[in-house]
């Protein structure tokens, strides 16, 4: 049963989902412009009997992130862009390791120290690594305010199912705004069994270890294998995407998160004009919904796919392999923490359309 | 109502993001999809300070606006800032307590209300930006005066409830400004 829909700030409901799904452990550092969710753990934690530490510094928080995941927790850490990349290092050890843990990077313009309005640009950060080594990240892009709340419930059954780092990628503007949330009464928390976990010896006849160093090459190829084979069954089960037109679609959108907002209503706005614009909108941006896009790239009806993202070009790669050259590919992109306006948008669907390219 | 949009904006410590929150909350009563977004970062009291609220009755893509349908400012260089941002036939309601220019633009429906002296003369200066949400609302019915009292009701703390009357008292001498 769903509850009254309330008014809430996207960072205050992250951390409310978190503790929701059970998440008693948060370890942060603040910055601009995700703190709203430490100010939220700061006040929860200690009224329901969890651990909040600010920790020294971002490398600090993800360290103790490691930690409370190794004992089998549920654990979370977020931040934004320049702190993300500070906690990479521990990402890695994550991945290494294999522990089940939910990180929220609430994106910023980059590189660099760069500014604090919304960006898209720590893409093929969160989805090509970004630490060192063969990992993923299994990475969720909500695009409102409810979203943030169900898709964050959902990042720490997907973290304890597989035990794998989920990241939650927003940016500034889903962070910051308010908008209303239904509440769920009773949360579809899946209680997974860690046996591997370090909780004391007991009565087993090893204790077990948490490692990400195997100094034998057999012994860590044999790892990066079945690192790369838990990676396939991933991609085989957890993609997520919305379709939104794509029977008759002449040009299709590939937007994520914020520009996947912009861009329905400009779905909208076109239709108006006679133009069929459909979308498809990926929920997680690893896995990446290619086959879907493979697909409708080989529709008669689909002539251009347009892609718009927060930054210079990211997620068009993605896009542009999946499309495999069967149809053209364009991109719109703003940077520095400029949202794209409709119209923008809409002019550049007016110009492929008219391109005779549809 | 598709994407109305309304820009509040002022000097830091005036209550703008508050009343930004109060008319998403009233339109929220009422159903409607809505949407808060604040300047954020260093910001400072006596700086500027500003959010833009959008409400729909569909779901709603930017809640950054670029025309906004009202415009409400509480000091000039708010006023010089979003006069631009309005769409033509679009509202402009300033505070003219603290605000004495004229706007360039004769495309626009133009209120000038003196916000700041009603709120002193009502003994709370937390009352200039609820008369101004008084006048939004008569001038345009984007919520009514019934979901603002009931929103209220339902934000607010039972122990706060006594002074939901001295606000609409606010919000009734604000909406006689509206045109």
């Amino acid at each position: 049963m769903a509850q009254k829909r309330v008014l809430m700030k996207g960072n205050e409901v992250i951390a409310e989902a978190a503790i929701r799904a059970g998440c008693r452990n948060y370890f942060g550092y603040p910055i601009t412009p995700q703190t709203e969710v430490m100010h939220y753990m700061a006040k929860k934690m200690v009224q329901i009997g969890g651990n909040f530490v600010q920790a020294e510094s971002e490398v600090s928080a993800i360290n103790m992130v490691y930690g409370a995941a190794s004992a089998g927790a549920r654990v979370m850490t977020s931040s934004s862009s320049p702190g993300i990349s500070l906690k990479q290092e521990g990402i890695s050890y994550i991945a290494g390791a294999e522990l089940p843990a939910v990180v929220v990077n609430i994106v910023r313009a980059g590189p660099g120290l760069g500014g604090i309005q919304p960006a898209q640009g720590d893409y093929f950060q969160a989805t090509k690594g970004g630490g060192h080594g063969d990992y993923r990240n299994l990475v969720i892009a909500p695009a409102s305010v409810q979203e943030l709340y169900e898709l964050t419930v959902e990042a720490f059954n997907l973290a304890d199912k597989y035990r794998m780092l989920v990241m939650i990628l927003g940016d500034g503007t889903l962070g910051q705004m308010m908008e209303p949330v239904a509440f769920r009464d009773e949360e579809p928390v899946v209680n997974y069994e860690k046996p591997w976990a370090c909780t004391g010896r007991g009565d087993r006849k090893e204790h077990n270890t948490i490692t990400s160093i195997y100094i034998d090459p057999d012994v860590l190829e044999k790892k990066n294998l079945e690192l790369q084979e838990k990676y396939k069954v991933v991609e085989e089960n957890e993609v997520r995407y919305e379709a939104i037109g794509l029977e008759d679609a002449e040009i299709v959108i590939t937007a994520f998160s914020t520009c996947s907002r912009i861009s329905k209503n400009v779905i909208r706005q076109a239709a108006e004009m006679g133009i069929k614009v459909g979308m498809i909108r990926p929920i997680t941006l690893w896995p990446f919904p290619s086959k879907i896009i493979a697909e409708t790239a080989a529709k008669s009806n689909v002539k251009a796919f347009l892609d718009v993202e927060l930054n210079a070009g990211q997620m068009v790669e993605d896009v542009r392999l999946a499309v495999n050259g069967q149809k053209p590919v364009y991109f719109h992109g703003r940077m520095g923490g400029n949202l794209p306006t409709q119209k923008e948008i809409l002019d550049k669907i007016v110009e492929i359309h008219k391109g005779g390219n549809v | 109502m598709i994407d109305f949009s309304v820009i509040l904006a002022g000097f830091g410590g005036q209550g703008i993001l508050s009343a930004g929150k109060m008319a998403a909350e009233a339109a929220l009563y009422e159903g409607k999809e809505v949407s808060w977004f604040p300047s954020y970062g260093p910001e400072m009291r006596g700086g500027t300070a500003n959010c833009s609220v959008v409400i729909s009755d569909e779901p709603i893509g930017s809640p950054v606006i670029n025309d906004a349908d009202v415009v409400i400012c509480l000091n000039q260089p708010s006023m010089e800032k979003f006069e631009a941002s309005l769409k033509p036939g679009g509202y402009l309601i300033i505070d003219s307590s603290l605000i004495h220019i004229q706007p360039t633009r004769s495309d626009i429906n133009f209120i000038a209300m003196p916000a700041s002296d009603i709120a002193s003369e009502l003994g709370n200066m937390q009352f200039a930006t609820i008369s101004m949400l008084g006048c939004l609302s008569k001038a345009t019915g984007c919520f009514s005066r019934d979901s603002f009292e009931s929103s209220l009701k339902e934000v607010l703390p039972e122990r706060h409830h006594n002074k939901i009357p001295g606000n609409l008292n606010a919000f009734d001498k604000g909406a006689s400004y509206a045109k």
